[in-house]
């Protein structure tokens, strides 16, 4: 007995010793080959050069905008005309006479009250800019002279920037710029401005209690009417881009769905008994999810023009080919037993298949679909980038315009929104049905 | 159909037992009366079903209207269209049938650059992920409290859309790979969390309970006990991740993020006549996708199916 087992017992302590090396190899092996491939990344990435690639201007305009306005007054030197507006956009202009409550309008001087004591008087010729704990700055804007800015006594801070045809003051409370031709004030203030309602509107400024009781007293049409169309946010526009963003995920979805589900019988071994057919579709399948949602959506723009029609068929395609492989490893998982029970009923093979076999993979039918309406909604944001239709596209365009970035941060924060709406409303759903499908067993 | 065997299965027993008919159906005494009973109950259930049925079908069929009306062109007139695009650039591409050689190696740059692009962001992705999960995991986290906290960053982040911050980042740091591998790693993160910790909650605890026993900290509890149990189940999910990423990363390309997409969009913009290098781009880029795809499945099936059959070799 003792001779029998000594040989079994010296092969499981080299089995042991040897699954031990493994082991060690592997558990020392791997992070080194992880950190070789990462130092090869930082050098073919160029990660050291990035700090010098890096704007950090670009990243402060976009954090400082993204949560704040700026409203520029701006004066023509020549004639004396000043010029409101938020953004200084033409959507954002104020109606020649009105002004936000911090400029004073005059017949001969404007007085702006930047807060914090600063100050600065447009007079008709010359600009003061007082500073506390620091004095006043004056210059006498002239086409011939330049700017003829006169500082305090003492070194030029370096906050402000003064040469004969410009001045520029920056403050924490606002900027100046002077030039011969024109004089502009920007003050920034915290919010979305405009967001409800845009300056030509007669809601502009009014607060929420005096919006909801005209609303009850019979204006909601015409308040709707201002919001929907307010030039600034463009809401009407926003809610269609999203509307069609969820669109393109659920037609491709459900779409692909419904195609797959009978092409899935023909690449399922058990359903399909001739080889060839099964090649082939399977094949197909390949195709489909090989080529690419990218490849798919370039291709079909050409036919059907940019839109979400091209995104949602590009989803459709793509997802077919992945549905058609998840639902035919399914169809191959279904327990022959429940489609025995059927036959021996003598019920004819649609019949077979529509009540001994669906009810299996329904839940992982379900499951599969609902995932990807989730995944199939970012998807679609970034194939509207790419069509032309959708959150996406609006997306884009206002990352173009590089100055937009409220805009870009509202947009981001409805996409995230959407996302996760969507993500809860397929758990929601799958809980649902599949809940009840499993009742019915 | 379903319902008329569930039916003799509900028949069977109470027949010979009226007491049940009493405590299922409360005032259905006889047979007919459960039958009739039951019977309006699969009518009705087949009355929601085909209400459900037909209102999916009314929003697919107002769907693609609203979709087709939306559309630049639409889609009975583009069908006819079709396949002019493909035909031109399979065209174009069988005409200078000897140039594609050379284009593959032209692109080749780039494909693996789309390529390294998709495992960095997987790597780093992972790493963060498994770091994530383990604190999302209730029996495992460090701070028990803060489960909910990390698994409502874990959703945040998987909500957040790739292109979202590869735009904001290409802006801040120019073009090139990394704006594109810092943004698909950030959603990465969020998606793999999820499935690591779906997999980690699997994992037996008593492990953890004989490291505690001797003192271990947290960390050494998670790197001795846990990441074992769970590598396996972790790399092939971390696989079909890298498998998407390629694909994100072509995409993000597209956008202005490097890679085979840049080249890509370069290359169809220079339109008619110069299709051949598309050509080798949808190429290099499919044959990409379909050998990750193969390869990732048969890594992931050993995985999974391998270590069953092995053990069932073993037993028997």
């Amino acid at each position: 007995m003792t001779t029998a087992t000594f040989p079994m017992i010296e092969t499981l302590k080299g089995n042991a010793t040897g699954l031990f090396l493994r082991k060690r190899l592997i558990s020392f092996g791997l992070p080194v080959l992880v950190l070789a491939y990462l130092t090869y990344i930082f050098f073919t990435f160029d990660i050291s050069g990035l700090a010098q690639r890096a704007d950090a201007e670009n990243a402060r305009t976009l954090v400082a905008d993204s949560y704040s306005y700026k409203t520029h007054v701006a004066r023509d030197n020549r004639s004396g005309e000043i010029e409101i507006a938020i953004e200084g956009e033409r959507k954002g202009e104020y109606v020649d006479g009105t002004s936000p409550d911090w400029v004073t309008l005059g017949d001969t001087e404007t007085l702006i009250d930047l807060g914090d004591g600063h100050l600065v008087t447009y007079g008709t010729e010359t600009i003061r800019f007082e500073i506390p704990d620091y004095g006043t700055i004056t210059a006498t804007p002239n086409r011939r002279a330049g700017v003829q800015a006169v500082l305090p006594q003492g070194e030029v801070p370096e906050w402000i920037n003064v040469s004969k045809n410009r001045l520029t003051v920056t403050t924490d409370a606002g900027r100046l710029s002077v030039t011969r031709n024109q004089t502009q004030v920007f003050k920034y203030n915290f919010g979305w401005e405009l967001f409800f309602f845009t300056l030509d509107s007669p809601y502009h400024g009014l607060g929420i209690g005096e919006v909801i009781s005209r609303v009850v007293s019979g204006e909601a049409e015409a308040i709707f009417h201002d919001f929907w169309t307010n030039k600034m946010w463009r809401h009407q526009d926003v809610a269609w881009a999203l509307a069609e963003t969820i669109l393109m995920a659920f037609l491709g979805t459900m779409g692909a769905g419904i195609v797959a589900l009978p092409l899935a019988f023909l690449a399922a071994r058990n359903f399909a008994p001739l080889l060839a057919v099964r090649f082939a579709v399977r094949r197909l399948f390949d195709f489909f999810r090989g080529v690419d949602a990218l490849i798919w959506t370039i291709v079909l723009a050409r036919a059907f023009g940019p839109g979400p029609l091209t995104g949602a068929l590009a989803l459709l395609i793509t997802d077919t080919g992945t549905f058609g492989k998840l639902f035919s490893e399914a169809l191959e998982n279904v327990d022959n037993k429940q489609i025995e029970g059927i036959q021996s009923t003598g019920a004819k093979p649609v019949q077979r298949y529509r009540f001994g076999v669906i009810p299996q993979i329904t839940p992982v039918l379900l499951s599969q679909i609902l995932y990807y309406l989730e995944s199939n909604t970012r998807s679609a944001t970034i194939i509207g980038a790419i069509t032309g239709g959708g959150i996406g596209l609006l997306l884009t365009q206002a990352m173009i315009t590089q100055k937009d970035w409220e805009e870009v941060s509202y947009y981001i924060v409805l996409i995230i929104l959407m996302v996760m709406l969507m993500d809860w409303f397929s758990g929601w759903l799958r809980g649902k049905l599949i809940g009840s499908a499993e009742d019915k067993h | 159909m379903g319902a008329r065997f569930a039916v003799s299965s509900l028949i069977f027993p109470t027949n010979g037992d009226p007491l049940m008919v009493d405590m299922t159906s409360g005032q259905a005494h006889t047979l007919q009366d459960i039958r009739a009973d039951y019977m309006a109950q699969t009518r009705r259930k087949r009355v929601y079903g085909a209400i459900l049925l037909s209102l999916f079908v009314v929003m697919m069929v107002a769907g693609f209207q609203t979709a087709d009306a939306r559309n630049a062109g639409g889609f009975w007139e583009g069908l006819h269209r079709l396949f002019d695009f493909p035909g031109e650039v399979l065209g174009e591409a069988l005409e200078k049938l000897a140039e594609l050689p050379v284009h593959f190696v032209t692109y080749l740059p780039s494909l693996i650059e789309t390529i390294n692009i998709a495992a960095a962001s997987t790597l780093f992705g992972a790493l963060a992920a498994a770091i994530v999960s383990l604190l999302a995991t209730r029996g495992l986290a460090r701070w028990p409290r803060l489960v909910p906290v990390f698994r409502r960053i874990m959703d945040a982040m998987r909500a957040v859309p790739e292109i979202v911050i590869a735009l904001v980042l290409i802006f801040i740091l120019g073009g090139g790979p990394v704006p594109a591998m810092i943004a698909i790693a950030f959603h990465t993160a969020g998606a793999l969390g999820k499935q690591f910790s779906e997999v980690n909650e699997n994992a037996s605890l008593k492990p953890l309970e004989g490291l505690e026993s001797v003192g271990a900290t947290w960390s050494q509890r998670m790197w001795l006990g846990v990441i074992p149990q769970v590598a396996p189940n972790w790399f092939s999910y971390g696989l079909l991740r890298f498998e998407i990423n390629i694909r994100a990363s072509a995409i993000l390309g597209f956008v202005g993020a490097g890679g085979i997409g840049y080249e890509l969009k370069n290359a169809m913009s220079w339109g008619k006549g110069q299709y051949d290098e598309a050509a080798a781009i949808f190429v290099l880029l499919f044959i990409t996708i379909v050998v990750v795809d193969q390869l990732s499945s048969h890594v992931r099936d050993r995985l999974t199916h391998g270590a069953a059959a092995s053990k069932k070799e073993r037993q028997s």
